[in-house]
């Protein structure tokens, strides 16, 4: 691994963002709309404010932190679009470049998007609805590193499945994250769910994310245990990922996708 | 006592017994060549002979079937970090992003290959290929040509050794094509750069080529300086060997 290469790559798409209004709205846009309607949602929901004590916390502070998810998995499956859309591709990986590389390259470009659209989140919250998603306190920093660690893992995969399938396979990179949105019990505790789906919920590592932020909002208590199985699971996905990764790109050298890809 | 010039005389690409199969068609059959220091090797031959195929597996992003690719001694698949610092190349088939501009393009390059003295390197690039006045521009805007120049521009910013250039001149017009052409010989004068290439010109590949390879099929039919090849098969152009051996298949053998 060396850091001038991964460097270069992640030059390359920050000239893009600086230079681009579309990207840049993509960053700020979806979490404005996010906040303005979940954001009033939660208000008007608020009347019932007795039964349900923590019912903004909960909403907002979930919707922003799955948008942190989210962001960080397209942070990595957009960049590799990116490239793909330019065919550069080819160029990339003709020079010593390796694979690695470029993955830890769209990692930090996903954590540059993430901090961009978090804070953005974050200040909305504050300013609209007077809401401090820090109010969660310091076991925020662990949930948030899970988040991100499986916005990689999910990244990964997705960054995979378009090299092995090009084209037909790029509505991965806006949607596969999605899938484990119903999962992860974001905006509803596992207790919901019937039992066989909740021990499927449970090998997500974000549920154990949301549960535990919900049970620091009621308990005040650190969920040790959650943040436990939510490092477990995610050391699991990502070695996964990444092996799937590796393999689909051993794949792709010997069908000869790089050039092809894209077309 | 004198010292032989063994840096003119390297091998710097050695390739042995390369095949490769695709879904159980061969698209390249048993091709053994060598390159030396400071040489230029044409690769023809009609589409669909294998020409891009082979150029991809010298680069390391595809992997062969059967045989070998080493590049200055060591195997290119085994040691590609090593190896593609030293070489580079340009194609017909590739782009560079379209939302950056073309200095910053290089910029991006420049650190891929680490290059000591990027922004100089750029600037001399940039005029060589009388790219000065696109510098700031977006690769998007530029026609076909600069875009062709751009990419070779690329191709030469870490001074590589070896150089693959697969159709570098298709899009370009005949006074630009002229001077990449001169351009070309230059570096190699200067510098020993080795050039594999390809193209469908058979006037330019005449000029150009120290040594042509002649593929059909997947496989080497011909080797040699282009005037040895003609005189193989008694033709007087390339142009006209090219057409017989398109038309008349593998059945055409030397005189
Ligand atoms: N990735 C691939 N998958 C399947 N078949 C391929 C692939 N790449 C090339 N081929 C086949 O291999 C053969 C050689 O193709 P190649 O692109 O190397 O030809 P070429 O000599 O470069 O032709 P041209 O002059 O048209 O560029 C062709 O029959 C082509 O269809
Ligand atoms: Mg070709």
């Amino acid at each position: 691994m060396k850091a001038h290469r991964v460097l270069a790559v992640t030059l390359r798409h920050l000239y893009l963002y600086k230079r681009s209004l579309s990207r840049m709205l993509e960053v700020f846009y979806f979490p404005l709309l996010d906040i303005l309607v979940w954001g009033f949602i939660t208000v008007y929901l608020q009347q019932f404010q007795k039964a349900l004590p923590h019912f903004l916390v909960f909403l907002l502070g979930a919707l922003i932190l799955w948008d942190i998810l989210y962001r960080t998995q397209q942070g990595i499956s957009i960049s590799f679009l990116e490239e793909m859309w330019s065919r550069n591709l080819l160029n990339l990986f003709a020079s010593p470049l390796t694979p690695g590389e470029f993955l830890a390259a769209t990692m930090i470009i996903s954590l540059v998007k993430l901090t961009l659209s978090a804070t953005v989140a974050v200040f909305l919250a504050w300013l609209l609805y007077g809401f401090n998603l820090f109010r969660i306190g310091i076991s925020l920093v662990p949930f948030v590193l899970n988040l991100i660690l499986m916005g990689w893992a999910v990244g990964i995969l997705t960054t995979a499945v378009i090299l092995r399938y090009g084209q037909k396979a790029e509505v991965l990179a806006w949607g596969l994250a999605f899938l484990f949105q119903p999962l992860s019990a974001v905006f509803y505790p596992v207790a919901v769910f019937p039992r066989p789906l909740a021990v499927v919920a449970l090998a997500v590592p974000a549920t154990h994310v949301f549960e535990g932020m919900r049970a620091v909002i009621q308990t005040h208590r650190f969920p040790v245990e959650h943040l436990a199985w939510a490092f477990g699971l995610n050391a699991v996905y990502l070695a996964v990922s990444l092996a799937f990764f590796y393999r689909i790109f051993r794949v792709v050298r010997e069908k000869g996708l790089l050039l092809k890809i894209g077309e | 006592m004198v010292k032989p010039d063994v840096q003119k005389n390297d091998v710097v690409v050695e390739v042995e017994g390369l095949s490769k199969t695709f879904n159980g068609v061969a698209a390249v059959e048993g091709v053994s060549f060598r390159i030396h220091r400071g040489e230029i090797v044409g690769l023809l031959g009609p589409n669909g002979a294998g020409k891009t195929t082979i150029i991809q597996m010298l680069l390391g992003v595809l992997t062969p079937t059967a045989g070998t690719v080493r590049l200055f001694g060591l195997d290119v698949h085994r040691h590609r970090e090593s190896v593609l610092g030293r070489v580079n190349f340009s194609s017909t088939y590739v782009s560079l992003p379209y939302s950056l501009t073309v200095t910053e393009n290089l910029r991006v390059f420049a650190r891929l290959y680490r290059l000591p003295h990027p922004e100089a390197r750029i600037r001399e690039l940039l005029q060589r290929f009388e790219l000065e006045p696109t510098a700031h521009q977006l690769v998007r805007g530029l026609s076909s040509g600069q875009l062709t120049r751009l990419c070779l521009a690329k191709a030469l910013l870490n001074r590589p050794e070896v150089l693959f250039l697969d159709e570098p001149t298709a899009s370009l017009d005949p006074d630009m094509a002229e001077k990449t052409r001169r351009l070309l010989r230059d570096v190699r004068a200067q510098e020993h750069t080795a050039i594999l290439y390809t193209s469908h010109n058979m006037r330019e590949m005449e000029q150009m080529c120290d040594r042509i390879l002649f593929l059909h099929r997947g496989r080497i039919i011909a080797a040699g300086t282009p005037r040895e090849v003609l005189s193989a098969y008694g033709e007087e152009d390339l142009e006209a060997l090219f057409l017989r051996i398109a038309r008349g298949g593998s059945r055409v053998e030397a005189s």
